[in-house]
């Protein structure tokens, strides 16, 4: 019964969508006012963009991002390779084991080696810079992984697994920063905290992993645009209708037709107007 | 950029970059004459394509140079060349057709945005039948369906109830087009694409309620848009209250065009190893295909508005497809293709004919018809000549299509459909003998809203009206045309689908 109950409340979204979808389709049915036909027909095509919206929330998903190698088509799913989050994702945003790792990846592997002599120059004793790109390097392997998996498909790695590694690894560079005065060593010390952030949001969200798939957003983008124009003309045509026959309840405009049909004797059909 | 290269995205973008420039035009013939020489352009960059198929098989076009499955893909086999090169053949022709009865029947002020609805109707349907992604197929369907319901209203100029049955179409294909969504949603959410070959190879093997939901989303969402038997109420009066021109270009192509994304999505998309859709071939489309035939039929026995008539009888003629459709053999989509081909000759000629005579006595009512062999003989003898088509007389098209539908039954052991196929093409000959004996036998009215002299109807009317009426009687006579054509379409589908050759 328990589990009955979870699946029914987990999927509320789901419940919403259908009591909506079949609010509005029998508002279209039942009401004789071709307004609130229309308003009907509103919520109903509303429903739908809550399903989109709902089937775009991916738990355990990730962006398909690349880093490093090819790009392959062949395997990823329905968006352009490299235009997805990566450039649109503010990099604070970290909302995703994945989504912080695609984006702080790349900098900060960058940053690391760039910064690599000189903190071996001043400090090379005690600094985890090596074990900072070990951390980066198994955080790098889960957005390669899944690049390649399918969106649906939740990510075949033990993302908590990972997150410690990272973790463990960028602990001790906070307290390092602040023995760092010398300017040369800032560099390293901003991607330590950078690292430590993102890193630190994973974590924070590595129980609860939501990719949100910005293709079905898309979609229902343009599914709007289609709805508002049905909208438009059919709230024209309601107007139309008003002008033409002064009413828009629908039994009325049929008792109209009719009595201009057959009730005023030999009007021929061309002569309703 | 090679012209050739690009040639499969022409058929729609020359047609949707041409509508807002009509705007543009004075009114007057500048916006027919443009309307008119795109429909062309767009019908001879279609024929190309069906040539470059025949040549070279499949084209793939890659919009905006992204590799399908991720970027949006144009796949074109036989079979949608063949529907492109329809769609826009009977646009070129009715196109042509309807500047003096479009100068009649709609607000003269309404003139430059009639023809550049025609012209986004046409891209509409044109992009429907060229695109390979499955969320493309509804945007197209909803450009095409939103310039339908402003062009029927269009002819409220003549009869305010264009209004009314605008209004209910718009209810319900909107309805359509909504379910069509949901399940292109569903299916995204089983296999995360929406190209329909990858779609095809995802969805192979899969065959959980999700998919099954999606797959009945689809068919009953395609179902209203192309008028399938119950779902067929916003049709007949659609069709009587538009303007004629509009009533001869829809009923030639904008339910064959949802008939061939249900061929589409029945063998490209999901195939035979989805168990579904046999069942539906057998539970469905069978039993409500048999059921348009006769029902649609029996109504248009009894109608006495001739337009009226012809639309029911184009509800009996979308059951004649669903029928060979349902079979699933070669033969069967065979003779579905080739009956969609040859309907969109038969009922855009009919639905001229119809055209020139409201143009001359002001009404589509079967009285007026009266007598109109001695006043309008050469519209007359369209009517009668695209009629016996819609029987199924030798030596026109209809001959073909019904001949292609008895052989598939017969092989895929129907035997009772080809019974049921025969008895229903008699009550057309009825319906269309009413027609035919009020038109030769009868005495012109001496008195009576329909007595003023007539005269036949302009010669830019009638030439175009007899291009289709000649096509009827040509592809009746060289069926290797056609008939190869689409066999090969029908073997190419059923081969990706995974069905017995």
């Amino acid at each position: 019964m328990d589990g009955w109950i979870d699946f029914a409340l987990g999927r509320y979204n789901y419940w919403i969508a259908i009591i909506l979808m079949m609010t509005g389709l029998y508002i279209v049915y039942e009401r004789g006012n071709l307004v609130k036909k229309v308003v009907g027909l509103n919520l109903f095509q509303t429903s739908v963009f809550i399903f989109y919206i709902t089937i775009g929330k991916i738990a355990d998903g990730t962006a398909p991002i690349y880093i490093g190698g090819e790009l392959e088509h062949g395997e990823s799913e329905g968006e352009p390779a490299g235009v997805g989050p990566l450039h649109e994702a503010p990099a604070d945003g970290a909302n995703t084991l994945g989504d912080s790792a695609g984006a702080a990846t790349p900098d900060l592997a960058d940053k690391i080696n760039n910064s690599e002599p000189i903190l071996h120059g001043k400090i090379a004793n005690d600094f985890p810079a090596n074990d900072l790109k070990a951390g980066l390097e198994s955080l790098k392997s889960p957005a390669d992984t899944t690049a390649d998996a399918s969106l649906h498909a939740a990510p075949d790695i033990d993302a908590g697994k990972i997150a410690n590694d990272a973790l463990a690894a960028v602990e001790k560079p906070p307290a390092l920063a602040l023995d760092l005065a010398d300017p040369a060593g800032l560099h390293g010390a901003d991607a330590a905290n950078a690292a430590h952030n993102a890193i630190g949001a994973a974590v924070h969200h590595v129980s609860e992993v939501t990719y949100s798939n910005p293709l079905p957003h898309v979609l229902i983008l343009t599914a709007i645009v289609v709805g508002v124009a049905t909208t438009a003309v059919g709230l024209a045509l309601a107007v139309r209708i008003r002008e033409a026959y002064g009413t828009i309840e629908e039994d009325e405009l049929e008792a109209i037709d009719n009595i201009a049909e057959f009730g005023e004797g030999a009007a021929p059909a061309g002569a309703a107007s | 950029m090679n012209l050739a290269e690009q040639l499969p995205v022409l058929p729609v973008i020359i047609p949707l970059v041409a509508a807002p420039i009509t705007l543009l035009l004075p009114q007057g013939r500048a916006p027919h004459l443009w309307a008119t020489l795109i429909s062309w352009l767009t019908f001879a960059a279609s024929i190309a394509l069906v040539r470059m198929v025949n040549d070279t098989g499949l084209i793939s076009y890659h919009l905006g140079d992204w590799a399908p499955p991720l970027g949006i893909e144009y796949r074109i086999d036989l079979a949608n060349a063949l529907v492109l090169a329809l769609v826009s053949g009977i646009a070129s022709v009715v196109f042509a057709f309807a500047y003096r009865s479009v100068r009649v029947e709609v607000d003269p002020r309404q003139s430059t945005f009639f023809y550049c609805a025609m012209l986004i109707c046409l891209t509409g349907l044109m992009g429907v039948t060229i695109t390979g992604d499955a969320f493309n197929v509804f945007v197209f369907l909803e450009i095409s369906s939103l310039s339908t319901y402003a062009l029927i209203a269009m002819g409220a100029n003549r009869d305010r109830r264009a209004l009314t049955s605008s209004f209910n179409y718009l209810v319900m294909g909107t309805i359509g087009a909504t379910f069509f969504v949901i399940g292109i949603g569903l299916l995204y959410q089983a296999t995360g694409t929406l190209n329909m070959a990858d779609l095809h190879d995802r969805l192979a093997g899969q065959s959980n309620r999700m998919v099954e939901a999606g797959f009945a989303f689809i068919v009953v969402g395609i179902g209203l848009k192309l008028a399938m038997f119950p779902l067929h109420l916003w049709l007949p009066n659609a069709y009587t209250y538009a303007p004629s021109a509009v009533s001869a270009f829809i009923a030639a192509t904008a339910t064959k065009v949802a008939v061939y994304v249900l061929i589409r999505f029945f063998y490209s998309v999901f195939g035979f190893d989805f168990a579904f859709v046999g069942h539906a071939f057998t539970y469905v489309l069978l039993p409500l295909g048999l059921a348009g035939m006769f029902i649609a039929s029996l109504v248009a026995l009894f109608q006495d508005d001739v337009k009226r008539m012809l639309a029911y009888s184009s509800v009996a003629q979308i059951g004649y497809m669903l029928l060979g459709l349902s079979f699933a053999t070669v033969e069967g989509l065979t003779a579905s293709l080739v009956h969609v081909l040859n309907h969109a000759l038969m009922k855009g000629a009919l639905f001229m004919a119809v055209a020139c005579v409201v143009f001359r006595t002001g009404s589509h009512s079967l009285q007026a018809f009266a007598g109109l062999a001695k006043r309008m003989p050469v519209t007359t003898w369209a009517f009668i000549l695209s009629g016996l088509s819609l029987i199924g007389v030798p030596l026109t098209v209809g001959f073909i299509s019904k001949w292609y539908l008895l052989t598939a039954a017969f092989a895929a052991g129907h035997g009772y459909a080809a019974f049921l196929i025969v008895a229903s093409s008699l009550i057309a000959l009825v319906y269309i003998g009413r027609v035919a004996e009020m038109m030769l036998l009868r005495e012109p009215p001496s008195e009576g809203p329909y007595a003023i002299p007539l005269k036949e109807a302009p010669l830019s009317m009638l030439i175009p009206m007899w291009v289709l009426v000649a096509a009827n009687v040509y592809f009746g006579v060289r069926t290797d045309l056609t008939g190869d054509l689409a066999t090969r379409a029908a073997e190419a589908l059923m081969l990706a689908a995974g069905g017995a050759p």
